[in-house]
């Protein structure tokens, strides 16, 4: 415990490290896979070509695909924003796909309606078939959101600083206590994440916020009556 | 007025939904398409707002070819009403019902007012205004939809099997509620059902449909019953059955009303001795619906 607190200073460093190179790849995949699962909700065609590439582009072990992105834009290797390419190709690669089934979830008939009382296609993607989503896809941006906090800390093999670097260094010097505030460290940051994209989802949705508010509401009743 | 000249609609499946289909739907009238599933009455509702597109003939609005009007500017003057009322389920009730205003430019506060006033025209509430569509009982759900079809004042209003989901009890009383409206803010309104009681009940003039979007017969109720155009027609209307053809029993009520039978001997109603009770009764009915309709709500 001692070590933590005379090292305070580079473990928050680190942390803050690991949220800046989180945060992009979890942003950019998220915006990204919007269009792409859009697509592929609206066309067989579409839907086979994308998941099938997500899912190839996901069997990339994480440090081969580190150790290619330099080769492939010609940076130099120790650049993070290799690691940042990296992850964001991995968060695309999970998000499509449920990108794709949170816009199939839509209910058909309020998307029929929707046209029918003069949505143009544009008007009612924004007003209607993402905010419909929106439930769907917080489930895939939590998934894609923990699996790069924790994919990042390999990054740390290939000398970009990020609380995996704590597992290295621990390894090396086979200091336990080091391995353990990583550890630690990287599950805060991931649950920190979580919170703020559950809060982020409450805000924009209130309706869903309402229908699950009552529908515990209930359960607790039930509960209380049996 | 509403023109359809020979209007065809194959679907890419090779489906002929509707066949050379030929009607005049004259203003501010009530009409029904009433026919089995599968018979083109809904698909020939659709083409009126563009939502389908007819394959050869044409469809004219007041004169006008709708083929050459923007069809999302069309659906905007056209009120729409569906069967599962298609609320926007993650708006409240008033955003749903000033939906189309807002989406042509009317200022947010004189749409919500707008949409308050339009609440209390189709007798709901004005506290529901905040609640989420799923927060509303079937009934209530099918009157907020009624009301977002009535916001931007269309002279046309198409319902698509509306009350087609909800209990007897509301239908009665949604079907008074549409009756009253039809006669207070005088529209054109196409109203299509598979319930041919329905039809009689609400149409003042009612299309039959075959399949293919034939017409089998078409005018005003009592000409239907009166004389039925054919077997199709008079098995659908029920007269084959003897359902639609009434007899006087040797019951009387207390009061002197006439007990009515149908073609099987059961008894179908009663017969007032003077013409006044059926107004009374009918005003009666519709506030015990209402209670019902509430009730499922608290």
């Amino acid at each position: 415990m001692q070590w933590v607190w005379t090292n305070f200073d580079t473990i928050w460093g680190l942390t803050l490290a690991h949220v800046g190179l989180s945060v992009i790849p979890i942003v950019v995949g998220f915006v990204l896979s919007i269009p792409l699962g859009y697509a592929a909700s609206r066309s067989k065609v579409a839907r086979s070509v994308l998941l099938t590439a997500g899912g190839i582009l996901y069997t990339i072990p994480s440090l081969a695909l580190f150790v290619a992105i330099p080769v492939i834009i010609g940076g130099a290797i120790l650049d993070p924003r290799n690691v940042v390419i990296a992850l964001t190709i991995y968060a695309v690669a999970i998000m499509v796909r449920t990108a794709a089934d949170a816009f199939a979830s839509v209910p058909a008939d309020v998307q029929d309606s929707a046209t029918a009382i003069g949505f143009s296609g544009v008007q009612r993607f924004f007003a209607v078939d993402l905010p419909l989503a929106g439930p769907v896809l917080l489930a895939g941006i939590r998934v894609v959101s923990v699996s790069t906090v924790s994919l990042l800390s390999i990054g740390a093999i290939i000398g970009v600083s990020n609380l995996g670097s704590l597992f290295t260094d621990g390894f090396q010097r086979n200091f336990y206590t080091e391995i353990w505030t990583g550890l630690v460290c990287i599950l805060l940051v991931a649950l920190v994440f979580d919170v703020v994209l559950v809060v982020i989802a409450r805000i924009l949705m209130p309706w869903n916020r309402r229908s699950s508010a009552r529908s515990v509401r209930a359960h607790a009743r039930r509960a209380a009556l049996s | 007025m509403i023109e359809f000249r020979g209007v065809t609609k194959q679907f890419p499946d090779g489906t002929l939904a509707v066949d050379d289909f030929t009607l005049v739907i004259p203003s501010r009238q009530f009409i029904v398409f009433v026919g089995s599933s599968g018979c083109g009455k809904t698909t020939i509702l659709r083409m009126i707002n563009r939502m389908v597109d007819p394959t050869s003939g044409q469809i004219l609005i007041d004169g006008d070819d709708i083929a050459k009007t923007d069809a999302v500017k069309l659906r905007r003057s056209i009120g729409y009403v569906m069967q599962q009322s298609g609320l926007l389920p993650h708006r409240k009730v008033v955003d749903n019902v000033s939906t189309v205003p807002r989406l042509k430019g009317v200022a947010k506060a004189k749409a919500r007012d707008d949409a308050m006033a339009l609440l209390k025209t189709v007798g709901l509430d004005r506290a529901l205004a905040d609640r989420y569509p799923a927060q509303l009982s079937g009934g209530q759900q099918q009157r907020v939809g009624v009301a977002r079809a009535l916001a931007v004042d269309p002279n046309i209003l198409l319902m698509d099997e509306p009350f087609g989901a909800v209990d007897p009890l509301v239908r009665a009383e949604l079907q008074t509620e549409i009756m009253r409206l039809q006669r207070e803010l005088d529209k054109t309104v196409v109203f299509v059902t598979h319930d041919i009681d329905e039809a009689f009940l609400l149409g003042d003039h009612v299309v039959i449909f075959q399949k293919g979007g034939k017409i089998a017969q078409q005018g005003t109720p009592a000409e239907i019953l009166a004389n039925p155009a054919n077997d199709f027609v008079a098995e659908f209307i029920g007269a084959d059955r003897g359902k639609r053809r009434l007899t006087v029993s040797d019951e009387k009520s207390a009061d002197g009303d006439l007990v009515l039978l149908d073609g099987f001997g059961h008894p179908a109603g009663v017969m007032a001795s003077s013409g006044a009770p059926i107004k009374a009764s009918g005003v009666k009915s519709r506030s015990v619906s209402n209670k019902t309709d509430q009730a499922g709500d608290a």
